[in-house]
């Protein structure tokens, strides 16, 4: 097996950045999100990347995973795209900067282009050379409820308690209906 | 004004609008062949039958509903798809779940061994290809049931692909009268289950049980070969027997181990398809049809109103949220010829060894029983549609020595019958196979009559640990073995009516049924009416 130089490696890469950033980004203060674009290059430019994978993905029809976004992938970000990425990820983009923050990470991100990668299989996993180990149909887990409700932040009488819907709990307690633009 | 047709399809519903193209029923109209089907740009099968007719009256067309299902079955393991925490339909909220389930950080998802068989073992079942390389992605959505953001799936290149699963639907008033249809199957694909969210409106919160999340899933997409909420309902009947039969999955819909996601969508014959809709977690098999054709009734109505159909799920079709699951390389399928030497058995799956331990599967066991016993295919049905009824069946068949085709009509109409009117199962019957058995017995020697027979099972079904010999006796129920005697009777009878004698060498050929309901009463009803009938014959003819 040759590793070859793939843009879809850093792809792969990029993507599981956000996956995990946006598990953070979920529960954050979703309003303050806004002016922490400005300061803090988190949010905004994660996205920009999702973004981006979706705009390659459908430039390049590739893997069956297509994308309703903008397929010329030109840096105007519209506002229904916006409103489709707030959507998906609960991140507020609060201002006008924060999408102007946003365009310029996915040109930044566009420079993969650059990159030919014709005939060449895309590499989806570092571990494609490994053996999937299967484990045998036995219990050996579990029966630690206690354990896992002390990581909550509400409990009542042994579940998790959630807002209900995905609205945060800030929204909740200000009774303020969630922002658009 | 009710298109009386559809009553035979869908009994007690009538479509208030115009009729509902459906194969299963008798349409009066063009039939729609395979060009409705054809505008997908697929290679199609011809769904519907061409049933001729008379022409649509003036001023009506007809509409097709089209219909495709995903089915969510949960597989019968004892762990769950990724970690080793216990699958058990009740249990204290969160007692079942491992910190993998509850996705804190540093967990890592290692694959049941149990989940790849029963996938294989289903795509086996259903003529399906196996992948001998599938792969697993993370489709991302939020919701506080899914604690990683993500849910671990197969959707670019799930275990089997390309299958097909056979049910059949009646077409026409008897019930004899059944249709083989079949329904492609595009893909199974293994997935995690989510957990359980209790709203409390009330206090604006959501409860959240993991107890579910993580429980390895079989999802079975089946293509929009479908017509009305009767096939899929069937469609879905038989899964169900089929992953019962195969042990893969309870299929239990009461208890969630089964839900459906119906998509549906209506448009003229000869026309392209239309805007589909999702009726999404069906979980009862009776809601299952009326649900479906609910849904077509509104699409219908909906665009002969001049509106449209407007898809709301339409943002969870968009498929930005996938991406390769990075833990997990790809899942490698061997058989016979591809067996790397000297491998692991704990760590390889064979296909063909999967293959050859499939059990009898539904169709096939109910075409055994038509052949063997000589049954009629719907009875063949009836006995597969009860829990147990079969095994029912079989222990008296071994038991008695009468004919199948007796014992077939008692365990499907008295047995099941009593049954059904205590709602009981099978397992719960008072009357146990041995002692069905010994009666049919004693009914196949003669030794009693078959209204007196039924009155043995009622006592039996009381369930006082009587054996059907010893209820005969008690009740003084044998037939009258003494021909001499019954003979007797039949000649007092007659000379006591002659009037009625009278009237039956007039040509009134009821008058019979008087004398030997004569003859009966005075044997205090031991005797059996056809051989009283014979002897009556028999005396008044000489």
């Amino acid at each position: 097996m040759s590793v070859q130089a793939s843009p879809t490696l850093f792809m792969a890469s990029a993507s599981a950045a956000v996956a995990a950033l946006s598990d953070v980004i979920t529960f954050k203060r979703v309003a303050r999100l806004g002016e922490d674009a400005l300061r803090r290059p988190t949010g905004s430019e994660m996205w920009a990347r999702a973004v981006h994978l979706g705009l390659r993905a459908a430039a390049r029809g590739s893997r069956g995973f297509t994308s309703k976004a903008d397929p010329q992938g030109s840096g105007r970000v519209t506002g229904e795209l916006i409103q489709h990425l707030e959507r998906l990820s609960l991140v507020d983009f609060g201002s006008q900067e924060a999408v102007a923050r946003l365009e310029k990470a996915i040109a930044f991100a566009d420079r993969l282009r650059a990159v030919n990668t014709d005939g060449v299989e895309p590499m989806e996993s570092v571990l494609e050379d490994r053996c999937l180990y299967l484990r045998s149909d036995n219990v050996v887990e579990g029966n630690c409820a206690e354990e896992l409700l002390q990581n909550s932040h509400r409990v009542v009488e042994e579940y998790f308690v959630a807002p209900p819907g995905n609205i945060s709990w800030s929204k909740l307690d200000e009774k303020q209906p969630f922002p658009h633009h | 004004m009710a298109a009386p047709m559809l009553r035979w399809c869908c009994p007690g519903r009538r479509f208030a609008f115009t009729r509902v193209g459906c194969g299963s029923c008798h349409r009066r109209g063009p039939p729609t062949g395979s060009t409705s089907n054809g505008k997908r740009g697929q290679s199609t099968v011809a769904q519907q039958p061409h049933i001729t007719a008379q022409k649509p009256r003036k001023g009506e067309r007809e509409w097709a509903a089209v219909v495709g299902l995903e089915i969510h079955a949960q597989i019968a393991s004892n762990s769950k798809l990724f970690s080793g925490s216990q699958v058990h339909f009740a249990a204290p909220p969160n007692s079942l779940v491992s910190f993998f389930d509850a996705s804190l950080p540093g967990t890592l998802p290692v694959l049941n061994r149990r989940c790849v068989e029963a996938a294989v073992m289903t795509g086996l079942a259903l003529d399906c290809h196996i992948n001998r390389k599938s792969l697993f992605d993370r489709k991302h959505y939020f919701y506080a049931d899914l604690p990683a953001g993500y849910q671990i799936t197969q959707q670019r290149l799930p275990i089997a692909v390309n299958g097909s699963l056979a049910y059949s639907v009646s077409v026409g008033r008897k019930p004899s009268q059944m249709v083989t249809r079949t329904v492609r199957v595009k893909q199974i694909q293994l997935e995690q289950d989510s957990g359980k969210s209790l709203h409390d409106d009330l206090r604006s919160q959501t409860l959240i049980d993991l107890n579910r999340a993580g429980i390895g899933l079989l999802e079975v997409v089946l293509e929009p070969d479908m017509s009305c909420g009767e096939e899929a309902a069937t469609a879905v009947r038989e899964l169900q027997l089929i992953l019962q039969a195969l042990g893969t999955s309870q299929a239990n819909m009461a208890e969630g181990q089964l839900r459906v996601d119906a998509n549906i969508s209506v448009h003229r014959p000869g026309e392209p398809l239309g805007v589909r809709t999702e009726v999404k977690n069906l979980n009862s098999a009776r809601f299952l049809a009326r649900a479906i054709d609910y849904e077509i009734q509104r699409q219908i109505n909906e665009l002969e109103n001049g509106g449209e159909i407007l898809n709301e799920t339409r943002s969870f079709d968009y498929k930005l949220g996938f991406m390769p699951e990075p833990n997990l390389p790809p899942l490698l399928l061997y058989d016979s010829g591809s067996l790397p030497p000297g491998a692991d058995p704990q760590q390889v799956i064979d296909i063909d060894r999967l293959r050859e331990r499939l059990p009898e599967l539904p169709r096939v066991t109910r075409e055994r029983l038509v052949r063997q016993y000589g049954m009629l295919p719907e009875h063949s049905c009836a006995l597969l549609n009860e829990v147990g009824l079969l095994e029912f069946f079989q222990s008296v068949i071994k038991e008695t020595r009468a004919e199948p085709k007796k014992v077939t009509s008692w365990v499907l109409n008295t047995f099941l019958g009593f049954l059904k009117q205590q709602n009981l199962a099978v397992s719960e019957s008072p009357v146990t196979p041995s002692a069905l058995a010994e009666l049919l017995d004693l009914l196949d020697r003669k030794a009693i009559s078959s209204s007196a027979a039924k009155q043995v099972f009622e006592e039996l079904w009381r369930n006082e640990g009587k054996t059907p010999a010893q209820i005969v006796a008690e009740k003084k129920l044998e037939l009258l073995q003494d021909l001499e005697a019954l003979e007797q009777l039949c000649r007092s009878t007659l000379e006591a009516h002659p009037h009625v004698v009278m009237d039956l060498k007039r040509g009134n050929p009821r008058a019979i049924n008087k004398l030997i309901g004569l003859v009966r009463k005075a044997t205090l009803g031991r005797a059996d009416p056809t051989a009283i009938k014979e002897v009556l014959e028999r005396q008044l003819s000489s």
